[in-house]
């Protein structure tokens, strides 16, 4: 890391989909084919980082000169000879590329715990992470404390459960650790389902490290010898660096037998799950890891009593156990300073929707949703209205403009009818229907349902049917009052949190924009356009000048019109794809 | 056929994994879970077939009939769905004719699959073709790569 020049390549997800591996092999080919390549290869390390959390600018690169850093945005392979003449051997950065003010509002009004080397070090570097106080606090507390010394430091720091419960955290580990018994585990849950929320993969792909060392802590601080992370095997970037992380620590003896000197054993494994949203639920993640259909068991024990194979077992999210290693080297009255009164630290949410900066921001808890929408997410996208917030996924609820003024925090989101969940935020413009919406999420919880329970199997099934028929135009008077009464009695009666919280997008869809759902079902009408069977497309013809591009776009041939003078789309053709509407460039077709 | 499933068996005992990682296994070598290869491995195993199977069809993993040469993966988390995913499902449907209920064209040649969320929402809509990752999609990008594998086909 002293060379003179860094190069840093975003490689998460995102950045290898935007060509990330492409542009650091160009710039690896680059450095060496030049002729001055013996100079310049010594000094310049090509480094892979992981997510850079601004996902909406990639490829990102970095890079450093003599300490000084210029970040590049949207750098393809093409641009790289450039930057490298330009910049690298003539010293003047290529300006026109660099990032703007955007990309500095967004990362400056964050504060970074779990997210702090995200990007930043080597993920699959075991050296990286320790030339940045990695594995310290999992050497104090291997070394010099005692597992009531970390208990107690958890529960001051007031740290609480981040796969959304909010359960204290250690409370969570006090409980196991008083329970005596010979075998029990730690499990990390990395199942991370919600669809539009991607924080822990990108820990698990950015800064695998700080994963295993908090579960090393948690391994000590309950007397556990044996952990697992649960992953899903199409996250396979975040199981490659995983693995390799875990390889490096058992090389360096941070796992294994006679961990850091001592004589305490601790052993991870990664379980790959196969793809099922409720195994995110604690006996369901439990239950597949033993080999079974991943379907919730009642809690007729705390699964710190009886939980992996009815041992005891502390199971945290990714972002959790992320927390605990800054915990102890920063200390307890740090990291609850940072949060509100109930609730200490900061949550990463993913950032996506119809908003300009998409990607992964970490606030402190207490944070606006404002200030996380303008002031980090840059506003809406094309100077649309904003209508709405969906937090927490198809488990959450819906949060309208009125109250963008709520506070973050797990108690006052419960009381806007939505929760922190996973903590994914999809931010929804006018162009955004409620309805579509609510079903949308519906359909997630119906078919991921594992069927266990009736409330939740056939009570969602009976739900889903009824936005379809409203959404398709059939709706009837009494359908709102029927999709709250099953609402409430689904949500008191099913056995797990997915039932529990399934109807969430309805219920606060119907509480903050009831008048949406009125005019799907008495004007049969979708006021934002969405609908496929409530709208129609037609053709401006005083605008129209006709030139064919929406006849020659339309997959279905239902667009007619000689060139030169106005179109016109056959109702009785026209599937509604919208392919004309984005044909057109002179917005002579509308959708209403 | 015989072959691959000795060799996961061997893996098997050597590990002592669970019948999730079988599973997983068969799949990635045969591409889908064949009926014959579950009733091999409830035999040596003595797992009744009713477990292999209930286990293949709970996790969305796995898939009974064999899918197609090539797989076009829509993801349509939340971020995808409000960006338009469901548009370009559609439209993919129509454009390989492949009734709404199925997934797989007849001559086995396009698969296409709906994935819930595969954590790339900062550049939705995000798609999967052949295991090659394209984010911001529109419909007409997507019909130049579909027309761009069916020639190399």
């Amino acid at each position: 890391m002293n060379k003179d020049i860094v190069i840093k390549v975003c490689t998460g997800t995102s950045g290898v989909a935007s060509g990330g591996e492409k542009v650091l092999s160009e710039f690896q080919d680059t450095i060496s084919s030049t002729g001055i390549e013996a100079t310049f290869y010594e000094r310049c390390a090509t480094q892979r980082v992981g997510c850079r959390g601004f996902c909406a600018k990639d490829v990102l690169v970095d890079i450093i000169i003599n300490g000084e850093k210029t970040t590049y945005k949207h750098i393809k392979p093409d641009m790289v000879a450039r930057i490298f003449d330009e910049h690298i051997i003539k010293g003047n950065p290529v300006t026109e590329w660099t990032v703007g003010e955007a990309f500095y509002n967004f990362h400056n009004k964050q504060t970074k715990v779990v997210l702090s080397q995200c990007g930043e070090i080597d993920p699959e570097d075991i050296n990286a992470y320790m030339t940045v106080g990695g594995y310290k606090a999992a050497g104090i507390a291997l070394t010099s404390m005692g597992t009531e010394e970390i208990v107690a430091i958890i529960k001051e720091s007031n740290l609480r459960g981040r796969g959304g419960g909010g359960f204290p955290t250690g409370l969570k580990w006090e409980l196991c650790s008083r329970i005596k018994s010979e075998i029990k585990y730690v499990i990390c849950n990395g199942n991370e389902s919600d669809p539009g929320a991607f924080m822990d993969t990108s820990v698990m792909e950015g800064d695998p490290h700080s994963v295993i060392e908090g579960m090393i802590i948690c391994a000590k601080a309950t007397e556990s010898h044996h952990g697992y992370i649960y992953t899903k095997a199409e996250y396979s970037l975040a199981v490659k660096r995983l693995q390799k992380a875990i390889e490096q620590c058992f090389e360096k003896g941070f796992l294994g037998k006679n961990i850091f000197g001592t004589d305490f054993a601790f052993d991870i494994r990664i379980f790959q799950g196969a793809g099922a949203f409720v195994c995110g639920e604690a006996t369901a993640l439990m239950r597949s890891i033993e080999g079974k259909r991943g379907m919730p068991t009642p809690k007729l024990w705390r699964t710190v009593e009886k939980g992996l194979w009815d041992q005891p077992t502390v199971l945290n999210n990714v972002e959790t156990f992320a927390n605990i290693p800054k915990i102890i080297l920063n200390g307890a009255q740090w990291y609850r300073n940072l949060g509100t009164e109930r609730s200490g630290g900061t949550k990463v949410f993913s950032l996506s929707g119809k908003v300009k900066n998409t990607g992964l921001i970490e606030v402190p808890l207490g944070a606006s949703l404002r200030e996380i929408i303008y002031d980090i997410g840059g506003g809406i996208e094309g100077g649309k209205a904003f209508k709405g917030v969906q937090v927490g996924g198809p488990s959450g609820g819906c949060i309208p403009a009125g109250l963008l003024d709520t506070e973050v925090d797990y108690e006052s989101l419960a009381q806007a009818g939505s929760i922190i969940g996973s903590g994914g935020m999809v931010v929804l413009d006018e162009t955004s229907c409620m309805v579509n919406t609510a079903k949308f999420f519906l359909e997630i919880t119906q078919t991921e349902s594992c069927g266990k329970c009736i409330p939740c199997r056939i009570g969602t099934k009976r739900m889903l049917e009824i936005l379809e028929r409203i959404t398709a135009g059939n709706g009837k008077e009494g359908d709102i009052e029927l999709l709250e009464e099953l609402g409430q009695y689904i949500r008191a009666t099913s056995l797990c949190g997915l039932g529990m919280t399934a109807p969430n997008p309805v219920l606060s869809t119907l509480r903050y924009f009831r008048n949406e759902y009125e005019s799907h079902i008495r004007d049969k009408k979708c006021p934002a356009a969405v609908c496929k069977d409530l709208i129609t497309y037609s053709v401006l013809e005083e605008i129209c000048n006709g030139c064919g591009a929406c006849k020659r776009a339309c997959p279905a041939d239902a667009v007619r019109g000689k060139r030169k003078s106005p179109h016109r789309i056959d109702p009785e053709i026209c599937i509604k794809c919208g392919t004309c509407f984005d044909a057109c460039k002179f917005k002579a077709i509308i959708k209403a | 056929m015989e072959k691959i499933l000795e060799k996961i068996l061997n893996d098997y005992q050597l590990n002592k994994v669970n019948i999730i990682s079988i599973l997983q296994d068969i799949e990635n070598s045969f591409g889908y879970i064949p009926e014959e290869a579950v009733f091999w491995f409830s035999k040596k195993l003595d797992i009744p077939a009713s477990r292999f199977f209930g286990t293949a069809t709970f996790y969305s993993q796995f898939h009974l009939k064999p899918r197609g040469k090539n797989i076009v993966t829509v993801c349509r988390g939340t971020a995808c769905h409000v960006k338009g995913s469901e548009r370009l499902i559609n439209r993919l449907l129509m454009e390989l004719d492949i009734s709404p209920d199925e997934d797989t064209t007849a001559d086995l040649k396009f698969t296409i699959e709906k994935v819930n969320c595969i954590k790339a929402c900062g550049i939705a809509p995000v798609t999967i073709l052949n295991q090659e990752v394209h984010g911001k999609m529109t419909l007409d990008k997507l019909m130049k790569e579909i027309k761009k594998i069916k020639v190399s086909e």
